[in-house]
């Protein structure tokens, strides 16, 4: 059975069928559930033996969702000093919004991304990458892509891509991603944090 | 510590001939799904877009942020028999697509897109209001077709 046909307007052709290789400089460092009790995930002792890190997540929270003022939080190496900073490009339904979040040096945690609150099986997604992260000489700098599409309700609906400075140039070794206490709540016991490495 | 190697491809292929791309048979052996396109329309249609598992029906919503020609703009499309992933015309582009948790039977099904062509610039986030796992990805143009020579690659991530 082949893994993936092309269907063409003048028939069925196969072309280039490839199987599965084992090949990669891409693995799973470690993966967090949700409790449904808990709003916050750590990553600890994050090994220094890649280049880059990634964190993918899809998740809900419990509470009554809204936004933009359920931002979730997000904190490296436990620093809860004034050293993060964002910046924003989003789309929340029809309204395309440009923003500084927030500005360094007022506020010890990055207001990051955003994900909805509970809500049937309608959960948001967001792909984060940590570039040279053991890098000691560099400030560390993040960006991700997030969404959470719920067939254009209003308060639900959001594409955005965000970048993040911490201003520190320590190794990163743990993470810490908090929900918003207000309006997101606990994750739901479906939500995935999932860390992965990249050699470089 | 690390839990081993992931970021599996699974497949590629090119089309040899203009029409729709479908890529089948899925394994539910990963926990996330990322598709790399690149090519182009055979005609003027320039919105590309997906079905999952073969679902004609209203079950597909998305947002588009989009730059093009100096403008920024974004859209929300609800109900749709299909879901916006990127904008490429008759100039090549190329995207690539995350879907997240495909084979769960619990929620429904999101992902998120990036699309490039040297006259648009877009980013997506989709929704396919079904639990079903995903076993199927189409890749169409609804009113075209794509052209010969447009290659997708799908590549399986599995977390610890």
């Amino acid at each position: 059975m082949p893994l993936l046909t092309t269907q063409s307007a003048k028939g069925y052709g196969f072309s280039n069928l490839v199987s599965a290789t084992a090949v990669t400089s891409y693995e799973s460092i470690a993966t967090a559930m949700g409790t449904g009790s808990s709003r916050t995930i750590t990553f600890s002792s994050i090994p220094s033996t890649f280049k880059h890190l990634q964190l993918r997540i899809m998740a809900q929270g419990n509470g009554p969702g809204g936004y933009p003022t359920s931002l979730e939080s997000f904190r490296l190496n436990g620093d809860t000093g004034s050293n993060y900073a964002t910046h924003n490009m989003i789309v929340d339904n029809n309204i395309t919004t440009t923003q500084a979040g927030n500005s360094y040096p007022t506020n010890n945690a990055a207001d990051f991304f955003y994900l909805p609150g509970a809500d049937s099986s309608f959960y948001g997604n967001v792909i984060i990458d940590i570039l040279d992260y053991t890098n000691t000489n560099k400030t560390k700098v993040l960006k991700n892509i997030a969404g959470s599409d719920r067939n254009g309700s209003a308060a639900k609906g959001r594409v955005a891509m965000n970048s993040m400075m911490w201003n520190n140039t320590d190794a990163i070794n743990s993470i810490t991603i908090v929900g918003d206490s207000t309006y997101h709540g606990n994750w739901s016991t479906s939500s995935s944090f999932a860390l992965y490495g990249i050699k470089g | 510590m690390p839990a081993g190697a992931t970021y599996d491809k699974i497949a590629t292929t090119t089309l040899t001939s203009a029409g729709s791309i479908d890529l089948s048979s899925i394994p539910s052996t990963y926990t996330d799904l990322v598709v790399v396109l690149r090519g182009k329309s055979s005609g003027s249609t320039n919105n590309i877009r997906l079905r999952f598992n073969g679902d004609t029906a209203s079950n597909y919503s998305n947002l588009r942020f989009l730059a093009y020609s100096g403008t920024a703009d974004s859209n929300a499309q609800t109900n749709m028999t299909s879901a916006g992933i990127g904008d490429w015309g008759s100039i090549e582009g190329a995207a690539i697509i995350n879907i997240f948790s495909y084979a769960n039977t619990t929620t429904w099904k999101n992902y998120a897109s990036r699309s490039v062509e040297p006259d648009y610039t877009s980013m997506y986030s989709g929704q396919w209001r079904s639990t079903s796992a995903i076993n199927q990805i189409t890749i169409l143009y609804p009113s075209g077709s794509l052209a010969t020579g447009t290659t997708a690659t799908i590549y399986g991530i599995a977390r610890a």
